[in-house]
Parts: structure tokens; C-alpha cells; sequence
């Protein structure tokens, strides 16, 4: 039998062992979700992140050997959002009628998003471009790290804020919008959206179709109006 | 399967060509969303084509940032030092950004009419 060092000094190295730990990671947290019967904290990739970070920690491996293996999976982002066409052509007559009603949400969520996070990090003494990387984190990552280069921010930094700005929103929504009594699945899928991209969405559509649907075009919308008001609330920052 | 996936992604190239080549603010991918909505309205008959990969796609559409969220932990050392002021910041614009767009929406809903009572959410 060949040393068991040897095949793991193998496999340590090649894509199959992170890309199959990733799926695997996946579906256990799949499996709690399921099994807290949907309960938003039992957040999937939250769960899944937990759990190869601590594998990543006990076998001693860097992040880049992990993404050799993971950049498959996280390359499925890219054809994923494009999938989010799909359920926004389903909902085309819904969302014409729902212009208004999304014009104010948008406007609302994303100024709220950008100008409180600036004023409570302002509050502790941040500034420079740790503010800068702070200011776009609602918005999809490829957006905020493109918005965060250009007022002076941390590529990386702004990565892992908009991550958690994801998981806490995708946990914090359901039993928000349920103590303010918000019972249109347009308005909660929308502001889930506008505040917390793409794992925001990933939730709403956990939930509800028409919730989903009306989170990825708040998704889409964010993006556009965060690259116009990050930069000026920046500069009244004065990041 | 193979030939839906190929539909994707050739709007996703498209509309990364797009995004690069015309400088938009809009990513690739949103722009191939877009796109897609856009031939999807044009040619109905493609929708029915594509379900089955794209509601495949969405439903595990958490999985797909689960390699870029492990990448916080290669980070942490960033977050240490303003650790206390950024989770505060994060955590409270959030909150503040989910009840204002939400209720803002369903303000102007009320206002305009724009009720949609397939739309609400039943009582548990």
C-alpha cells in the first residue's frame, strides 16, 4: 500500500479534494437548514464557510491552494446571475406594475446602506481607505470591488465586507420585515436585495419566488445607483 | 442541460464583451441578465427553453459564494484592528437599510395603488 502522506501531499495539491470539500461543506449546511426546518441562521454558507475554514486551519492549508479547487464553483456566480433573467422575465407584468413602489425602495436602501455605514464607522475613528473599501459593501462584489478601487479602498477588504454584509443581511431580514410587519414579498424580496446583493437573494429565493425575482432586480438596480452615490458620500465623509 | 448552460454563458460572454468594451458600470453577468430578459421577451419560446438549467442554477445559488466567503478567514487580519467599528457599521447600516427600502416600498405601493395581493405573505 503506497504511504498515506503521499496521497494526500497528492491530493493536497490538485482541485478535486477543495472543489469535492467545498460541495460536501455545501450540503451539510444545506442539511442543517433543512433540518431547522428553513430558520434564516442557519445560514447555509455560513455554515459551509465555517466548516472549511476550520479544515482549511487543521490540514494547514492556504487559501490559494483551497480556491485552485474552489475557483469551479465560484465561477458558477457569473452564469447564476445571468439565470436571474429567468424569474425577472416570469415577473415582467408584476414588476411594471411595481415601478413606483421600487424607485422609493431603491433610492431609500441604497442612500441608507452607504450614509449610515459611513457615519457609524466615522463614529469609531475610521477613515482612509479602510472607509473607502466600507462605503460600496451592499452592492454585488465585482460592482464594490470596482467602486472601492476607484475611491481609494482595499480590493480585498471591500470582498470580505460585502460577504458579510450578505450572510448578516441574508440572517437579519426574516425576523426584521416580521416585526415591522412587512407582508409584501415584493417589498421584502426588494430591500433584502438593494441591501445585500446576491446572498440576500440566495435567501429570498429560500423563502419565496416572487421575493426572489424582486431581490435580484433590486440586486441589479444597487449596483447602478451605488457606483453614482458611494464616491459623494464619500467626499461627505471626508474619506 | 449542455445546451442551455452554452445559452448562459454565451449571454455572459456577450455581455462581459459589453461591460469591458463599452466601459458600463454594470458587471458582465448583470449585463448578460439583462440581455436575457431582453431575447427572453423577443423570443418566448426560449424562456421555456432555459428553466430547467436556470432554476437548477438559483436553486443553490448560495453554494456559488461559498469559496469567496471562505476567503474572509484569509483576511481576518485586516478586520482585527477596526474589528469593533466595522462589525457596528455593518451590522447597523444593514438593518437600517433593509427597514428603510422596505418600508419606502411598500409606502409608495399604498400610495400608487400598486397592490398585488398574490404577492403577500400569508400569516404563519
Amino acid at each position: 500500500m503506497t504511504d498515506p502522506l503521499l496521497i494526500w501531499s497528492y491530493l493536497s495539491e490538485g482541485p478535486l479534494l477543495w472543489l469535492t470539500a467545498t460541495l460536501a461543506a455545501y450540503l451539510i449546511g444545506d442539511a442543517v437548514f433543512r433540518a431547522s426546518r428553513r430558520k434564516s441562521w442557519a445560514n447555509p454558507v455560513l455554515v459551509a464557510i465555517i466548516l472549511l475554514a476550520l479544515l482549511l486551519w487543521g490540514t494547514g492549508t492556504d487559501y490559494a491552494t483551497y480556491f485552485e479547487g474552489a475557483q469551479f464553483v465560484h465561477f458558477m456566480l457569473g452564469p447564476a446571475t445571468v439565470a436571474l433573467g429567468l424569474p425577472l422575465y416570469d415577473n415582467l407584468p408584476r414588476v411594471r406594475k411595481a415601478a413606483w413602489p421600487m424607485l422609493a425602495g431603491l433610492l431609500a436602501g441604497s442612500s441608507v446602506a452607504i450614509v449610515s455605514a459611513l457615519a457609524i464607522a466615522k463614529g469609531f475613528g475610521i477613515g482612509g481607505p479602510v472607509l473607502a473599501s466600507l462605503a460600496p459593501k451592499s452592492t454585488t462584489a465585482p460592482v464594490a470591488i470596482g467602486i472601492a478601487e476607484r475611491i481609494g479602498g482595499q480590493p480585498t477588504l471591500t470582498a470580505a465586507l460585502v460577504l458579510m454584509t450578505g450572510i448578516f443581511g441574508a440572517i437579519i431580514v426574516t425576523p426584521l420585515l416580521n416585526a415591522l410587519r412587512i407582508r409584501d414579498w415584493r417589498a421584502r424580496g426588494f430591500s433584502v436585495g438593494v441591501a445585500a446583493h446576491g446572498i440576500g437573494t440566495a435567501r429570498a429565493f429560500q423563502v419565496n419566488e416572487t421575493a426572489g425575482a424582486f431581490s435580484g432586480i433590486g440586486m441589479g438596480l444597487n449596483a447602478v445607483l451605488t457606483a453614482i452615490i458611494a464616491p459623494l458620500a464619500l467626499r461627505l465623509f471626508g474619506g | 442541460m449542455i445546451a442551455s448552460l452554452a445559452l448562459i454563458l454565451s449571454f455572459q460572454l456577450v455581455g462581459e464583451i459589453a461591460s469591458r468594451g463599452l466601459n458600463l458600470p454594470l458587471p458582465g453577468p448583470v449585463v448578460g441578465l439583462l440581455l436575457l430578459v431582453g431575447a427572453c421577451i423577443a423570443r418566448p419560446g426560449l424562456a421555456r427553453r432555459i428553466r430547467p438549467a436556470t432554476q437548477g442554477l438559483l436553486q443553490h445559488l448560495s453554494l456559488f459564494f461559498v469559496p469567496a466567503g471562505v476567503g474572509i478567514v484569509a483576511h481576518l487580519q485586516l478586520l482585527r484592528q477596526d474589528g469593533l467599528g466595522l462589525a457596528l457599521a455593518l451590522a447597523g447600516s444593514t438593518i437600517l437599510a433593509i427597514a428603510a427600502g422596505a418600508l419606502a416600498f411598500s409606502w409608495t405601493a399604498r400610495l400608487t395603488g400598486s397592490i398585488d395581493p398574490a404577492a403577500l405573505k400569508s400569516d404563519d
